[in-house]
């Protein structure tokens, strides 16, 4: 019966789609990832992530026309704009992809979408990229730029939630001075002020310095009842609690993502009561996500779920558009993410294809519980962690 | 008693950082400066000296510790820090021998010997990432407060803390100790007087029989103690980590200019001058003033001069006014 279906299904969609252009037995994917720079040891697992959809979908044999897809990985840096472009250019000209997950840092990802993207009208679905400058309220994207992470706006209203919830009216901020940082600490600052929060100082450090006595001198002397560090916690960031500690300037912190790491160990029960946050999938997702990665890379590391997903809704978009062209598809992506339909875990993209085939309609979940909100961006869940004897312990999620 | 509070959160966040700051940097100084003045060449590759004698040090205290040795509440780096010095001593002859020698036998131009030593310093670099690797390394033990925040308060009373640290200390008596010890060696032993009148006129030098090559050893001997131990001391105070120490570079040369170039007086007062100017200038004075205006006057800003986002360019400017005004630097060095 489920064979007469499927065949059925076949048969309807292979006369409905004759006519539809761009149809094809091959489809390229562009993985526009930072393999070189600051945070390649996480995009050697997002990498594998995305292809990992890919090889899901070519084993299933039912997208499109039955079109084998191919990837092809391109390097963004993270930090060099100028190369980033040239790796994009080349991808759509030389290797003609028909959609791109990438890029992953927020610098790169808006030079590469704004220059090369959007003037050779390709889709972009970045699964890292988190500056709130990146929200294209006003179609600034022409509908082309897609993430699966949340925007840091997001984050900031997380953040004002959590420390509003244990009564903490005052804080100092410090940022990293990069479009993470600074976008980061601008989103958390209007959050909070609106939510009656008192923000004392809001002042950027710069990585790799000498010294931090002056910034935290200058923190120390602003006050409030908690410092929020929006760094990284490898570098500045972690000097600075450091030398808050030495000092005794503050005894808890506000972590966010960047800043949540093992690393954080090093300072014990020191930090005890600190509290912070970084997205997450919630844990039920994580774990069947792990349990269908089999170890072929780190499923649990940062973006590498939203890195799956990327890939799967491009190829959902297309198989419901029934076209490749990203000018056909662009319109779906929003479609399929969300409800109403079928839903549609990590693992399941061949049951996914083949509802869209028959004209359904699907709510893609994926690995990280995707939920597309405003200009397509992930509304994202985020993990709650209070620090206990030197490890982060999960409060809730939200 | 306000009056004390003031004094004692100056002193905690301003007064005590920025001595132990400027001990590192005029120790760091002091190797650039006696590089210059005797040699005649800015030495590009002081920082990763720096991070090669850190290194030693840090190994060796591994090793000590592994070992069960340990001189505490004294951290085990001092006792490694012979060993490390002694090692990097054997590094700047070595490279000494191979490749500057070369460029000191042709009297080749400061400027070449200057690209000779950005060439040094990569490879140090290089040398320091493979052996110890990139991340940070920390290696301080023994006891890390001589008297922190918590107990400080709780001991005298008062609403405002002040942590003294065990490395604080260590980092200005060590200084001290050494400075002490240099200028004894350059004003009253026969070497160091040799390599006062080799940097003074060197044909004058070698007519009066005055071995170039002798004082070439020692002045290396002298660099590898200096830099090894202001790399420690700045490990041990905050964290080693390669990148930090060749960033490090700047404001020690910084520090030698304001000075001026070659005179070692001026490298310890240079080395203050940054530390204090970019501290103080950044600070936020609103605490300070809040506790000794009367108190219609306390201020409801930070009362910040300038953000600490431009603490660079305050010891940046200090630089450009001096070499406007003083050529030569505050202490009479030599002219770039």
């Amino acid at each position: 019966m489920k064979k007469l279906l499927i065949g059925t299904a076949l048969a309807t969609s292979v006369a409905a789609t004759a006519f539809a252009g761009g149809h094809a037995k091959e489809v390229t994917i562009g993985v526009f990832l930072g393999f070189t720079g600051p945070i390649e040891s996480m995009v050697a697992e997002m990498g594998p992530g995305a292809e990992f959809a890919i090889s899901e979908v070519n084993d299933s044999g039912a997208l499109l026309d039955s079109a084998k897809v191919k990837a092809v990985r391109a390097d963004t840096t993270c930090i060099d704009s100028g190369a980033a472009q040239a790796a994009i250019e080349r991808l759509i000209t030389a290797d003609g992809v028909d959609g791109v997950v990438g890029g992953d840092c927020s610098g790169v990802t808006g030079a590469a979408l704004m220059n090369v993207a959007l003037p050779n009208g390709m889709v972009m679905v970045s699964p890292s990229a988190t500056s709130p400058g990146l929200s294209h309220n006003n179609n600034e994207d022409k509908g082309l730029f897609f993430r699966t992470a949340p925007s840091d706006a997001r984050q900031g209203v997380v953040m004002t939630e959590v420390l509003m919830d244990q009564g903490i009216k005052s804080v100092a901020v410090t940022y990293t001075n990069n479009d993470y940082g600074k976008g980061l600490a601008d989103a958390f600052q209007s959050a909070y002020e609106a939510a009656g929060g008192t923000i004392t100082i809001n002042a950027p450090h710069e990585e790799g310095k000498a010294d931090y006595s002056s910034e935290v001198a200058a923190l120390a002397a602003a006050g409030g009842d908690r410092l929020v560090v929006a760094g990284y916690v490898d570098q500045g960031g972690g000097a600075i609690i450091q030398a808050s500690l030495d000092s005794g300037a503050f005894d808890t912190f506000h972590f966010p993502d960047g800043m949540i790491s093992d690393t954080l160990s090093k300072f014990g029960s020191d930090i005890d009561g600190s509290t912070g946050q970084h997205p997450a999938p919630s844990t039920e997702l994580a774990e069947s996500f792990t349990a269908l990665v089999g170890g072929a890379f780190n499923a649990t590391s940062p973006f590498v779920p939203e890195s799956y997903d990327a890939a799967a809704l491009i190829m959902l978009a297309m198989q419901s558009a029934d076209s490749k062209d990203p000018a056909d598809y662009k319109d779906h992506i929003m479609k399929v993410a969300n409800a109403p339909g079928t839903k549609i875990g990590a693992g399941e993209l061949a049951k996914g294809l083949e509802i869209l085939r028959g004209g359904g309609d699907i709510d893609y979940v994926g690995a990280s519980g995707v939920e597309l909100i405003g200009p397509g961006e992930a509304s994202g869940t985020y993990r709650e962690v209070v620090m206990k004897g030197g490890k982060d312990t999960t409060v809730a999620f939200r | 008693m306000e009056f004390l509070h003031a004094v004692i959160v100056l002193s905690n966040f301003v007064i005590i950082p920025a001595i132990t700051y400027g001990s590192q940097l005029a120790l760091g100084a002091l190797g650039v400066t006696l590089v210059y003045g005797i040699l005649r060449f800015s030495n590009f590759a002081h920082g990763d000296t720096m991070a090669f004698g850190t290194m030693v040090a840090i190994l060796f205290t591994w090793w000590f510790q592994s070992i069960g040795v340990s001189i505490a509440p004294l951290p085990t780096a001092l006792l490694a820090l012979p060993i490390a010095i002694v090692l990097t001593a054997l590094l700047l002859l070595g490279t000494d021998r191979v490749v500057l020698r070369f460029y000191r036998k042709q009297k080749s131009a400061p400027v070449i010997l200057l690209i000779v030593s950005l060439g040094i310093m990569f490879v140090y670099n290089g040398l320091v990432r493979f052996i110890i690797g990139v991340g940070d390394q920390r290696f301080s033990d023994g006891s890390r407060f001589i008297i922190s925040a918590r107990d400080f308060k709780k001991l005298t009373g008062l609403d405002e803390g002040l942590a003294i640290k065990t490395t604080q200390v260590i980092t200005v008596i060590t200084a001290v100790v050494v400075v002490a010890l240099l200028f004894w060696f350059l004003n009253r032993t026969r070497t160091g007087k040799s390599m006062r009148a080799f940097s003074d006129n060197e044909d004058l030098a070698l007519l009066s029989g005055i071995n170039p090559e002798r004082v070439v050893f020692y002045t290396w001997l002298i660099v590898a103690a200096l830099a090894t131990i202001a790399g420690t001391l700045y490990g041990l105070d905050k964290s080693f980590k390669p990148f930090v120490y060749f960033q490090l570079l700047l404001p020690i040369f910084a520090a030698a200019i304001v000075g001026g170039l070659g005179n070692p007086l001026g490298a310890i007062a240079g080395g203050f001058l940054i530390a204090f100017s970019e501290v103080f200038i950044t600070y936020a004075w609103k605490k300070v003033l809040t506790y000794t205006l009367p108190e219609q006057f306390a201020p409801s800003g930070l009362m910040q001069l300038l953000a600490t986002e431009y603490k660079f360019a305050v010891s940046f400017a200090i630089l450009l006014v001096v070499l406007l005004f003083k050529p030569t630097g505050l202490f009479k060095g030599k002219s770039l």
